[in-house]
């Protein structure tokens, strides 16, 4: 700590940009946390666009099954006369989950937000292993480019879903796509893993051994809380998902049978290896992904915690309750997995055990929402754009919460699983949750990061829009599953159960649509904000973190002082302070005093 | 724009909610018509949560309408500095608890009923799943299966009315789900496993089944169909796909595996 602190002093000594080396080392290969921050933002914002682009495909085939797609669909599908075909549309929900779950939700809360607020949240000049972050970052890269490039293989990108269940992603027979395709997955899959891991040490280390004098663990915002958490998630979670995927691999190119049972067929050739249990596959790969729903949606919950304290000007209520539901939800969410596995096969006495422990895990989930409701409760609520995405996100979390009720009960699971009612559920947790949120944080943090503030109107008309269009391509889809419209078939409406459901599906492409288009107005508004957004001081939102007793942007080492930290991060309306907030840095009157003596001294 | 404004847009959630909620089952889209003696449990059960859920997703949601309503800031008010309510915690953390346990417990008949309770005896017969189609194999007059009087069809599985209806279930290659949307039915079928599903048809009819787990590329069209007859159509539907069967000396019996 004490050569941190000098450090710091030293940075400060000999102004903001000290070290040395040109464009490559400073914005490419930097081992500054918060360029790397930046880097995860744009990598992720980028794939954002391609995931969003991808489901409109998939919502085309849903409206217009087959249907000749206007434009793209003769660049894209000449030899089907611009017609999805059906192994394309595979590929397309495949892929779309694929890149929002691994290069957009777990890179951008963790690689992005966690990278850059860590550090200048505990008053930490830096990461505590720049190196390991720098290839945290660049270890995405081999994923980009498998995945990316598996898109212009033979067969295609992997078709086998998300979740890449064998025997179909195993054997190359099973799928046009379980070729390559498949083989590029596992790799990329293993290199975000890779990523993750180098990502969750170092942030269990910056925030164990970092902070700053005075900084408590119970005086950290909920947003680190919320990252130190996942953290943990990931580091024990994520050894097992790469094992898998190695096993995978192996059943793939060396013909092991880790998940290839006895005598089964493939397009009625018998399949090569035998001895394994498909499940296994199931059971390994849920373990980790599980627990990657809570990676995805903690640090969400966090910075959301954060931006409603600011802006309703009050504390958070029940800090250490909110802290303990953090936990509690991950320690649950690692006994959790089987619930994935209802209809699976797997032994129903098994299911009524993942099914009581599935069902505890709402009750943290309902602490926090209680809690944020008692914080805003007699505030002095400041409407601006990121707390309408933290607002929103509290109003979408109860949906997505509520409706989890629904498929932990395991005989409505029966009739529920893998219907529109699971992609509705996880769709208000993970879009209209997390992405709310990132939308609420981005507007937040943007004066940080850039030293310009974004526009605020344009901030509420992107909202609005966003808020509208999201709840209409989402919510007729519990009304979907309560038909039992199935996910992932091309074309649903052959069976006569479901003819019917065809014009509700234009509506909710109508919907996506206009949602997706709505992000012109985020995209414009950040990079004119970017050049051209009103400068920000170091602290624009009055706002108690130590991130905002930082430059705008900060410099290299974060700090031009020590920060030492006096009270936890939620004295808003606090009546020991004038102003109606109280910063974590701001000393006790009785030690102003000593505090402009040590001022002095420095300078 | 005043918080009355914002207020109004949070507020649409509820009643929009509630509204859809609502208007599923006026227009049809809604749950299938259930057509089996066990399929009320589970539909019992979707709306014993809908109903408790939907009180929670009202009343929370009112109260962050509320909030946004009154608490605008600049507004003459005093700001309640604090930092929670033990009570509160303890409160919301038990009910919640109580509810959810309840659930639980609740749900755990209908659960054995649907997957423990295996009714005793022989199936009536094994289906099949492959790409892309469902295999259905009746034992024929010996009541045995793999025999050679075994009986054999592709995507329409026949079965009597009103009785207890057991069915093994498997794959030959990779997953599926046999999925039954009028019988409140769904299993997985694994290559490797053999499982059982049973239940009883109550009415005479044509309905879907459904392949709910994504198998390959043409996932979407692995359709078939079950048809519920009287015990007599069935006894007489089987006598003439055997006649069928040996007219025609199809020897179908080489593809199962």
């Amino acid at each position: 700590m004490s050569s941190t602190a000098a450090g710091d002093l030293a940075h400060a000594g000999h102004g903001e940009h000290v070290h040395a080396g040109g464009f490559l080392t400073t914005y490419v290969f930097s081992r500054d946390h918060k360029i790397i921050g930046l880097q995860f933002l744009f990598s992720t914002l980028l794939w954002f666009f391609v995931g969003g682009l991808l489901a409109l495909g998939i919502r085309w085939q849903l409206a217009w099954p087959w249907a000749e797609m206007p434009i793209v669909g003769n660049l894209l599908f000449a030899s089907e006369g611009g017609q999805i075909s059906p192994e394309f549309y595979t590929m397309l929900f495949t892929m779309h989950a694929t890149i929002m779950i691994f290069f957009v939700i777990i890179p951008i809360l963790a690689g992005a937000f966690g990278n850059f607020l860590i550090p200048l949240m505990i008053g930490a000049d830096d990461m505590a292993f720049p190196t390991l972050n720098m290839l945290s970052y660049w270890f995405m890269w081999p994923a980009f480019l498998a995945v990316g490039a598996s898109f212009f293989v033979e067969g295609g990108a992997a078709s086998a879903g998300w979740t890449s269940y064998p025997p179909l992603s195993v054997i190359t027979e099973a799928a046009p796509a379980s070729g390559t395709g498949q083989t590029l997955w596992l790799i990329g899959i293993t290199c975000v893993g890779v990523s993750s891991m180098m990502g969750s040490v170092n942030y269990l280390t910056t925030i164990i051994q970092m902070r700053a004098p005075g900084m408590t663990m119970f005086r950290m915002p909920l947003t680190i809380w919320g990252m130190f958490i996942t953290a943990i998630l990931q580091a024990f979670a994520l050894p097992v998902l790469t094992a898998a995927g190695f096993m995978q691999l192996a059943d793939r190119v060396v013909d092991t049978g880790f998940f290839l049972p006895e005598g089964a067929t493939a397009n009625n050739a018998p399949m090569e290896a035998g001895g394994g249990q498909p499940l296994l596959w199931q059971h390994l790969f849920w373990f980790y992904s599980h627990p990657a729903v809570y990676i995805m949606i903690l640090p969400a919950m966090g910075m959301v915690s954060d931006i409603i304290s600011c802006f309703a000007r009050k504390p958070i209520f029940g800090y250490k309750p909110m802290v303990f539901a953090i936990a509690g939800i991950a320690g649950l969410g690692f006994i959790v997995w089987g619930h994935h596995m209802f209809v699976s096969g797997m032994n129903p006495y098994l299911g009524m055990t993942f099914m009581v422990s599935t069902m505890l895990i709402a009750m943290p989930s309902a602490v926090k929402v209680f809690n944020w409701l008692g914080t805003i409760w007699r505030g002095q609520l400041q409407l601006t754009t990121p707390m309408l995405f933290a607002l929103s996100f509290v109003s979408m979390f109860i949906i997505g919460g509520l409706s989890g009720i629904f498929m932990a009960a395991t005989p409505v699971d029966i009739f529920i699983h893998d219907t529109y009612f699971i992609v509705a559920h996880f769709h208000y947790v993970l879009f209209a949750g997390t992405a709310m949120g990132v939308f609420a944080a981005i507007y937040f943090w943007f004066p940080k990061m850039f030293g310009r503030s974004m526009n605020d109107g344009w901030g509420k008309v992107h909202f609005l829009l966003t808020f509208i269009f999201l709840n209409g391509t989402f919510f007729p889809m519990h009304i979907l599953g309560a038909v039992g419209f199935p996910r992932r078939l091309a074309d649903p409406y052959h069976y006569a159960t479901f003819r019917h459901l065809q014009p509700l599906n234009e509506f909710m492409t109508y919907c996506a649509i206009l949602m997706v288009a709505s992000q012109a107005v985020f995209v414009v508004n950040f990079v004119y904000s970017m050049f051209f957004g009103p400068k920000a001081g170091r602290n624009p939102w009055h706002a108690n973190g130590l991130e905002w007793s930082a430059p705008s942007p900060p410099g290299h080492g974060n700090f031009d002082f020590q920060p030492v930290v006096y009270r936890g991060p939620y004295e808003y309306g606090s009546p020991e302070s004038d102003a109606d907030y109280y910063p974590q840095i701001q000393p006790p009157p009785e030690q102003e005093a000593a505090g402009a003596a040590l001022e002095e001294a420095k300078t | 724009m005043s918080g009355k404004f914002w207020a109004f847009w949070l507020l649409l959630v509820p009643i929009l909610g509630v509204a859809t909620m609502a208007a599923g089952p006026l227009y049809g889209i809604w749950f299938p018509r259930d057509v089996s003696a066990h399929g009320h449990a589970i539909d019992h059960l979707f709306y014993f949560i809908l109903w408790l859920t939907g009180i929670v997703f009202v009343g929370t949601q009112l109260t962050l309408v509320t909030f946004v309503w009154k608490y605008q800031a600049g507004k003459r008010q005093t700001v309640e500095y604090t930092h929670g309510s033990h009570h509160l915690e303890v409160v919301w953390t038990i009910l919640p608890a109580a509810a959810l346990v309840f659930i639980a417990i609740y749900q755990m008949n209908a659960w054995a009923m649907e997957k423990m309770d295996r009714p005793p005896g022989k199936p009536l017969a094994e289906v099949t799943g492959r790409q892309f189609e469902w295999r259905v194999r009746y034992p024929g007059q010996d009541g045995e299966l793999y025999t050679p009087d075994d009986i054999f069809d592709v995507n329409d599985l026949h079965v009597p009315v009103g009785e207890e209806v057991l069915l093994a279930v498997k794959s030959a290659d990779v997953l599926h789900s046999f999925f039954l949307p009028n019988f409140r039915l769904k299993q997985d079928v694994v290559p490797g496993m053999k499982q059982f599903v049973w239940f009883t048809p109550m009415e005479t009819g044509k309905f879907d089944v459904v392949c709910a787990e994504l198998c390959g590329w043409g996932h979407y069209k692995m359709k078939g169909q079950i048809t519920v007859e009287s015990r007599s159509d069935f006894d007489a539907w089987l006598a003439r796909r055997f006649e069928e069967q040996q007219a025609t000396h199809e020897t179908a019996g080489d593809e199962e595996s």
